[in-house]
């Protein structure tokens, strides 16, 4: 078969055979089934007559197969996977943590996963009672008064967010023209602030890869609505001028975004509505230990001071008090005791940014997360992943370059310039790294330092899963001095080498389609 | 704690080889000032036990044991549980989106299946990799008929989900875009076709309606598609009940079809996560918002997955993305994948046709009560049904309740020149006892009354 290349394994890694399997329409053949609906107790209709001209009369191309057929296939796709369950998951910025298995079963619950969102608040008091309980969670982490759950994603929040800063400048007669973006942002940033319809402006970093204040005052003017920025940055690095960045937008009237991708570094030791933001997005796939589940489902609460409040999507949940008087329980000063239920009259508010309440099934998870680990636990958390990141920043900086020296906090990002001049880039370690048993840390991100190494282990990893990773990037270093073909060429040990992706851009095949005849 | 592997001891040897005295040292550059020096105020940490004991309370508090008929763009359907046992596997779960695609084949080609399936369903040439949800998905495919058109107006149903009417609304509150809503015949529910045609011009982006609509109704694709091309717009099809692909024509006639798949064995959740996803035709391919997994080669000539044309995306091109989305609903895509891989071909068909029957039963029952009839006779419905009282609903739906059954949705929070009108929703796993059941709820208040 393929002429054998050399592949080294190291104590994490020993090749396996994986199973071949073809696309599921390549497997289905007429008659097979994997169902079976039980008799209709109600009278047959004939669906041509019903529909008429709507009737569907040939039925969709899907595949034929039986049950077993299905589980292998499923079964083998997984196992072409790497996943965090098999090992250190580095990816920088994307907090790529263990994701509790107990999540995963109260979220089934009965009561819980079936529960329609239009069923009368009455019977819906379990499910509001959790939503209650994560937002009064994370507002107590982010020191922030309201908060919105709605948000599906992080984009998604970071919009919301915008949203909130656009209808506060409204009104106040001026909706203002531009959001400042540091060049080290992640892209969603830019791209929400545009879809917002806002004028993107940029600002460049400091010779610490921070915010230059010098040239932010000078770029702030009463045209700009915001800031928005990444704390720890992209770089890991804590910007220590935080409370003075916030003090010289808020004197021009212009408002701290806080994009909370990188919250992990934080939770328990600081709280961003202490130092200066005034509204911000988490995202409960990093934070709080949703599954990120191959790209999603995410969730992206928005939690903000209290003059955004009025304007945040509808509905807000509120608790009926004794006296009659409805109180938003969206905010700090609740108090318990009436039915809880949503809130639609809100004449400031934005509007709604997705059908019904949010993903609750993320809500449920982040909550079991926090419960299962309290304040202490949330608090060492943090520590562990800021101690794993400056282990890893100790045991490598010896062979790859840092841009970047401020210190680190839960990630570290290196730079390929020594291992470039051997023709070997970042994106070759990273492929590399692939043949030792680790997914690749975040490649070329951010934009700021050239061929960026982005690494972030999270709390989640043992010392001797760090010190393998530390071994196969020592062991890597190595090879791009002595064997850097070796590198360039990687992976070797995977089930498809490099894949052509400017042919897959140029002429795309988007989709299976029967062998013409 | 017990997601924490290191011991005392290791934290230890770390901070020594770091050079570092205590944690401390690595959080000192936080000044002071702001330094969080408590616990947090949250609950103590719980054992797993209690962890679900919470939970399960929570689940029962929410009661569990009525039926409903509740419907209106989130569908109570049989989930086969092959499904769960399926996305569970660790491989699926807790992978990050498949941009390594040598270690990511498994995501990457369920997505490319996934794409083929939502296409073969909606008559599309092509599927993205999924949206948020529906609501999100017709906001984006609005936008995206913009790009395409280069047009700043659209032409929206009153008949269209009215929350996702409401998220459009938030999406282009800042755009250059402006929408006009149309109404519905009083006869059908249906698109008010001459209205239509009134309201669409040589400016008109995209029209944007709802099949079947929010009403159950099917609407006339053909009829509107030609409607909007005469005038060079885009036809949006949003599809929020996307198990009635299996028996109603799909929108061939749309330009850009817009489906939220919760129904495709993806659980309630109240609300979410749900699964939207865009299908388009080909030519547009290159406006489409989010993820697409493509076909390809690996340097020995095996067949492999990759994501492409990210040259539309936000991490490329930042500002001048097609959308600001980033993380979607894989795994809520892949649920919806194997749901359409154990029903199949026919097993959509009869799945769909089962869902008629018990929504055509329900109609024909519940009208059949005095004092109640049935809306919208006029045009072809799938499984969901609007009912208009003499009483008002807040009566008998109480009286349901007692029953430990949830009734159709009001209509006049939305639609208030609909009094007393509700909506009504019978999939495959509603019982006939308890469409006999609501119908003699109904029937003793309305000879009372």
């Amino acid at each position: 078969m393929a002429a054998m290349i050399e592949r080294k394994t190291t104590g994490k890694v020993r090749p396996h055979q994986t199973q071949n399997e073809g696309l599921v329409f390549e497997k289905s053949s007429p008659g097979k089934r994997a169902y079976k609906l039980p008799p209709l107790d109600v009278p047959e209709v004939d669906a041509s007559k019903l529909l008429g001209d709507a009737h569907r009369k040939e039925s969709a191309g899907l595949p034929e197969l039986s049950e077993i057929e299905i589980i292998r296939h499923f079964t083998r796709l997984s196992t072409w996977n790497y996943a965090i369950d098999l090992g250190m998951y580095p990816l920088g910025s994307c907090t790529m943590k263990y994701n509790p298995r107990v999540n995963e079963f109260v979220s089934r619950i009965e009561g819980l996963a079936e529960a329609h969102p239009y069923r009368p608040d009455s019977l819906a008091q379990g499910v509001l009672e959790i939503i209650e309980l994560l937002q009064k969670c994370l507002l107590e982490i982010t020191g922030m008064d309201a908060i919105t759950l709605q948000p599906a994603a992080g984009a998604h929040g970071e919009f919301t967010g915008i949203l909130l800063v656009r209808a506060w400048h409204e009104s106040k007669g001026n909706a203002r023209k531009k959001v400042l973006i540091p060049d080290s942002a992640h892209g969603t940033n830019p791209a929400t602030a545009a879809i917002c319809g806002y004028q993107v402006e940029n600002l460049k970093s400091n010779a610490d890869g921070g915010i230059d204040l010098e040239a932010l005052a000078r770029q702030v003017d009463e045209e700009t609505a915001a800031l928005m920025i990444t704390n720890p940055s992209t770089l890991g690095v804590f910007e220590n001028e935080i409370a003075r960045i916030a003090e010289i937008l808020h004197a021009k009237g212009a408002l701290l975004y806080m994009d909370g991708a990188n919250m992990n570094a934080l939770v328990g030791k600081v709280r961003p509505g202490d130092f200066g933001v005034d509204v911000m997005h988490l995202n409960l796939h990093k934070t709080f230990s949703t599954p990120h589940g191959g790209g999603g489902p995410g969730s992206g609460p928005v939690a903000c001071k209290r003059f955004l409040e009025p304007f945040l999507p509808v509905p807000i949940l509120s608790r009926r008090t004794g006296t009659g008087r409805e109180q938003g329980t969206g905010n700090r000063d609740q108090e318990a005791g009436g039915e809880l239920h949503w809130e639609y009259d809100r004449p400031q508010s934005v509007g709604r940014v997705r059908a019904f309440y949010g993903n609750t099934g993320m809500f449920i998870r982040a909550l079991a997360y926090i419960l299962a680990n309290g304040p202490d636990g949330l608090r060492q958390t943090t520590e562990d992943a800021v101690l794993n990141a400056n282990y890893i920043r100790k045991k490598l900086e010896d062979l790859y370059e840092m841009p970047y020296k401020t210190p680190s906090m839960h990630e570290v990002v290196f730079s390929d310039k020594r291992q470039a001049a051997k023709g070997v880039k970042t994106g070759d370690i990273a492929k590399r790294l692939i043949d030792y048993g680790f997914h690749p840390y975040t490649v070329s991100f951010p934009l700021i330092v050239h061929g960026a190494l982005m690494i972030e282990p999270t709390e989640s990893e043992s010392l001797e899963e760090l010190d393998l990773f530390v071994e196969a990037m020592r062991a890597i270093a190595q090879e791009v001095e002595q064997t850097p073909e070796l590198v360039k060429r990687a992976p070797h040990s995977t089930r498809v080498s490099r894949l052509d992706e400017v042919t897959a851009a140029r002429k795309p095949v988007l989709r299976w389609r029967p062998e013409t005849k | 704690m017990r997601y924490l592997p290191k011991s005392p001891a290791e934290r230890e040897q770390m901070l020594k080889a770091i050079g570092a005295k205590s944690i401390e040292d690595l959080f000192a550059i936080i000044p002071a000032a702001y330094r969080l020096n408590r616990d947090l105020d949250i609950p103590r940490q719980l054992g797993e036990s209690e962890i679900v004991d919470y939970f399960k309370a929570a689940g029962q508090k929410n009661a569990t044991d009525y039926a409903s008929f509740l419907g209106a763009g989130a569908y109570r359907h049989y989930r086969p549980v092959v499904i769960d046992a399926l996305v569970q596997r660790g491989e699926f779960l807790t992978s990050y989106t498949p941009y390594q695609a040598e270690i990511t084949q498994g995501t990457l080609q369920a997505i490319f299946e996934f794409q083929t399936m939502i296409a073969e369903l909606t008559g599309m040439d092509v599927a993205n990799a999924s949206m948020y949800d529906g609501s999100t998905g017709a906001a984006e495919a609005v936008l995206m008929a913009m790009r395409v058109t280069g047009r700043h107006r659209a032409v929206v149903a009153r008949t269209v989900h009215p929350e996702y009417r409401e998220v459009l609304a938030t999406y282009l509150q800042h755009r250059d875009l402006a929408t006009s809503e149309i109404g519905y015949e009083a006869e059908t529910g249906r698109v008010d076709v001459q209205a239509l045609e009134e309201a669409v011009t040589d400016e008109t982006a995209a029209v944007l309606v709802q099949s079947p609509n929010f009403f159950g109704v099917v609407e006339d694709i053909p009829a509107i598609a030609e409607i909007a091309h005469k005038k060079g717009a885009l036809l949006i099809v949003s599809i929020a009940e996307a198990v009635s692909l299996g028996v109603v024509r799909p929108p061939v006639e749309a330009d850009i079809v817009s489906m939220e798949a919760q129904s495709f064995g993806v659980a309630l959740s109240y609300g979410g996560p749900f699964c939207g996803v865009i299908a388009a035709k080909e030519n547009f391919v290159r406006q489409l918002p989010g993820r697409l997994v493509g076909e390809t080669k690996d340097q020995d000539g095996n067949r492999g997955f990759v994501l492409t044309l990210s040259t539309r995306e936000q991490h490329i091109r930042r500002e001048k993305a097609t959308s600001n989305i980033c993380t979607n609903q894989a795994l809520v895509a892949l649920m919806a994948t194997i749901f359409l891989t154990v029903y199949g071909k026919e097993g959509m068909r009869e799945l769909a046709e089962h869902n008629l029957a018990k929504a055509a039963y329900a109609a024909q029952e519940l009208s059949s009560v005095a004092g109640a009839k049935l809306l919208f006779r006029g045009a072809p419905r799938f499984h969901e049904f609007v009912l208009q009282t003499q009483e008002s609903p807040a009566l008998w739906s109480q009286r349901l309740l007692d029953e430990k059954i949830v009734g159709g949705v009001e209509l006049s929070r939305w639609y208030p020149e609909l009094k007393n009108a509700t909506l009504w929703c019978a999939t495959e796993v509603m019982r006939r006892e308890t469409i006999d059941a609501a119908a003699k709820v109904l029937a003793a208040g309305l000879v009372e009354a």
